[in-house]
């Protein structure tokens, strides 16, 4: 992989560092334009490269996801040491390493440093937030640092775009130079330890295996019961790992303590390194870093503030993006009405109109409210607030199974799981993370609402009960809770199967506080929102499509189309239009009519039909079966699908006074009404615990980069929905 | 354990299972001082400085530390 023949020929840059290092700010600064961003096969973590110009070179950055240490206990974890050894198929071996270091925290980001160092790979250290440390009386002689650690250390200001001139430059000599030991470095483990290394090579070389990197020996031997281990173990069981485990043993005699030795070790080795480079105020100043924190994190103080920011974002999402997505709304039906006119009516008008524009419709109006929540999530994360918000709920969040940082995605999803999921990003660890997106979309989003406003208004006695509420406000406001109550000990029961383990460590850094970024914050953003609607967005297109296909399929629509002409043709002119009043309600009424009877002989109605056995101990019939089906790319479409089903035509509203008696007359063929309490309560509690949100399932299809998870919870879901409905309407009959 | 404004030298840090380990990363090692800067709402987790920096730690976590 040596660039060193052709002078134009691409560069391969990794940047790595510590959590809030500024590091996003310096890959924005550096490569400028945006980032392509996508999922490393296999895992969660995400990939992001940049192409930027060093002088007259192309450059590829890769930024690697922020970590603390290299020594990986998961394959996500092992995605950066296999990126940075080259052995990352899909990208690039790197001719160049950077590593960001904070220069107001610079012993612990060294820590990274070294393991960097152990890889003997051409590395760039570059100090960070010499700002930061320069307020706080830190002084770092910077060309004694350099010279003791053997590498170019070059200190920068990201946020102003300080120092990246020299960053640049030195990018491109460094690469120039082929990597060079520094003997003047001293060592970091003891020589023997470097000899059971060795050793260890030459084992697995006899086994067969190719060459091992030293890095990867190093962690094996250091990593008890980590990636490594599993991975090499695999297959030569017994002997590797009598090997290790004597190795081991040697090691401890001598001293070197697996795994307790590694960060003695290290942090020594740190010790001797800042040893005069380093100089600290005796005391530590106050700054105003600390000041905020002792309001912020304070047991009273910063409660009222953390419950004053989360209701205003709530709030900001709930009702702020409301205006957008209504506007969304009114462009979708507006565009499907002109477009809808210039084709002629039939298939295809059906399908433009219903399908696709509805389909488009659909990803858009999720749009605004994922744009405001990252905007908040970005704001809040960038300026070192969320770990505080975390820290204040831990406590409360741990009594479920989850960590403090599982509150913020799912509050979120109470206006939508989506932005909710999305959210999730910020949790490290993998089973708490997986458990936070699987109960995500249990929280009551802003689409149930229509189905029990519906519901609600239609059957629940409007009496006043409890001082002056209206039963049916009630019993949504009950609705509303009931999935954050089930959440509860399904969250539970995840951790204690399928994401069973021991609780993770919530060993987490409390950054400094400082303003946010606008252009990392922009960034973040607009990357996640354009993802949104690439990656979901076709996905939950062609599902609309599909639901649409088999609501309009195999059914004879001529006679409809035949009408839409007609209807047309006496509104074009005004005039005739006012004369024909009668006549046009009467042909409305006659088409909304026959599309009721196309869409029973669908095969969603036919499926309906066959369910309805299914579907009849929640006490439902065939055409509630098909509104929920109908209703699988997200959950408000049961209003509309009612309102074709009841020939009521597929523009009526939740509180509709038509759709509202057309379900109160709504008859079983021996008479008795179909719709009574116990039936409203069980689509309402059905509808409270379903996963009818074909946008949610792909989002987490998405995040977890895998099709297992989404039908889990898919299945996972239904079921509950289907015993809650079954249970509520039982046990709702014998009351009644 | 540590009272709220207190300092004290670390000694160690008990086990050595991913927890210890993790600790020990993020600069929890022999010689170090630790001070306890405040805790939650509900008395856990609590906040510390160590290193230079702040890093906040659940009760479960911080016994492991041994402090002189």
């Amino acid at each position: 992989m040596s660039t060193v023949a052709e002078p134009a020929s691409l560069l391969t840059v990794a940047l790595i560092g510590n959590p809030n290092t500024g590091k996003s700010t310096l890959f924005n600064a550096l490569s400028g334009s945006r980032a392509l961003t996508g999922n490393y096969p296999g895992v969660t973590v995400e990939k992001k490269i940049s192409r930027m110009t060093c002088g007259d070179r192309a450059v590829d950055l890769i930024d690697l996801p922020g970590t603390y240490s290299l020594a990986p206990r998961t394959l996500d974890e092992m995605v950066a040491v296999n990126v940075l050894l080259g052995k990352q198929s899909d990208v690039r071996a790197p001719d160049v390493v950077i590593c960001i270091v904070d220069a107001s925290n610079i012993e612990r980001n060294l820590y990274l440093v070294s393991q960097v160092l152990d890889m003997a790979l051409p590395t760039i250290v570059v100090l960070n937030m010499c700002d930061v440390a320069a307020a706080r009386g830190i002084q770092i002689d910077v060309p004694a640092l350099s010279k003791r650690l053997g590498l170019p250390v070059i200190k920068t200001e990201a946020h102003r775009k300080r120092g990246l001139d020299e960053l640049r430059s030195t990018i491109v000599s460094v690469a120039a130079v082929a990597p060079t030991h520094h003997l003047d470095r001293p060592p970091i483990f003891p020589a023997a330890f470097a000899a059971e290394c060795e050793q260890l090579g030459a084992m697995l070389t006899s086994l067969g295996k190719p060459q091992t990197p030293y890095f990867l020996l190093e962690r094996l031997l250091l990593d008890v019961g980590g990636y490594l281990e599993g991975h090499f173990v695999d297959g030569q069981a017994s002997q590797l790992t009598a090997h290790l485990v004597g190795a081991r043993e040697r090691l401890a005699a001598q001293g070197v303590k697996v795994p307790a030795a590694e960060a003695r070790l290290r942090y020594e080795w740190i010790r001797n390194i800042l040893e005069g480079v380093l100089t600290r105020p005796a005391s530590r100043p106050v700054t105003v870093s600390d000041k905020l924190d002792s309001f912020l994190t304070h047991r009273v103080a910063g409660l009222v503030v953390f419950a004053l920011l989360m209701l205003g974002m709530f709030q900001a999402i709930y009702t702020g993006a409301k205006p957008l997505m209504e506007l969304c709304d009114a462009g979708k039906d507006r565009v499907g009405n002109v477009v809808g006119g210039w084709l002629p009516a039939g298939m295809l008008n059906s399908l433009v109109v219903d399908g696709i524009i509805g389909g488009v419709g659909a990803v858009l109006v999720f749009l605004p409210q994922i744009t405001l929540l990252f905007l908040f999530m970005a704001i809040l994360e960038d300026c070192g607030y969320m770990a505080r918000a975390a820290f204040l709920v831990d406590r409360l969040m741990t009594r479920l199974g989850l960590s403090g940082k599982s509150f913020v995605p799912l509050m979120s999803s109470f206006a939508c799981a989506v932005p909710g999921i999305l959210a999730t990003r910020v949790i490290e660890n993998r089973r708490d993370r997986m458990t936070t997106i699987l109960v995500a979309p249990l929280m009551s989003c802003s689409a149930r609402q229509p189905v029990y406003v519906l519901m609600a208004t239609a059957f629940v006695p409007a009496t006043t009960v409890l001082g002056g509420w209206q039963l049916p406000t009630l019993v949504v406001f009950g609705m509303t809770f009931l999935g954050a109550l089930v959440a509860v000990p399904i969250a539970w029961l995840l951790k204690k199967t399928v994401f069973r383990g021991e609780t993770p460590p919530f060993v987490m850094e409390l950054p400094s506080y400082k303003w946010p970024s606008p252009g990392v914050i922009f960034n973040r953003v607009y990357e996640q929102a354009r993802e949104f609607v690439v990656r979901a967005g076709t996905l939950i297109m062609a599902t609309t499509v599909l639901i649409w296909g088999a609501g309009y399929f195999p059914g004879d629509h001529s006679r409809v189309d035949e009408l839409t002409a007609q209807i047309e043709a006496l509104q074009a002119d005004p005039t005739r239009a006012e004369e024909h009043a009668e006549e046009i309600d009467d042909l409305v009424s006659q088409q909304n009519q026959m599309r009721g009877q196309l869409l029973e002989e669908s095969y969603l109605g036919r499926f309906g039909h066959a369910i309805e056995p299914a579907v009849r101990p929640l006490g439902w019939d065939w055409r509630i079966g098909v509104g929920v089906m109908a209703s699988f790319p997200a959950r408000e479409v049961i209003v509309t699908t009612l309102g074709t089903i009841y020939s009521l035509g597929s523009s009526v509203e939740a509180d509709d006074r038509n759709l509202v008696s057309a379900v109160q007359a709504a008859r079983w063929p021996d008479g008795r009404p179909v719709y009574n309490v116990p039936v409203a309560v069980s689509i309402m509690v059905f509808f409270a615990l379903c996963a009818q949100c074909a946008s949610t399932l792909l989002v987490i299809r998405r995040e977890t980069n895998s099709w297992r998870w989404p039908v889990f919870t898919f299945c996972y879901m239904t079921a509950l929905a289907y015993l809650g409905a079954l249970l509520a309407y039982q046990i709702g009959r014998l009351w009644s | 354990m540590l009272s709220r404004g207190e300092q004290a030298r670390i000694c160690g840090v008990q086990g050595d299972d991913a927890v210890a380990v993790r600790l020990m990363e993020m600069g929890l090692v022999e010689g170090q001082t630790i001070e306890h800067l405040g805790a939650a709402p509900l008395g856990d987790p609590v906040e510390y400085s160590v290193c230079g920096y702040r890093l906040s730690l659940r009760l479960s976590e911080a016994r492991r530390v041994q402090v002189e």
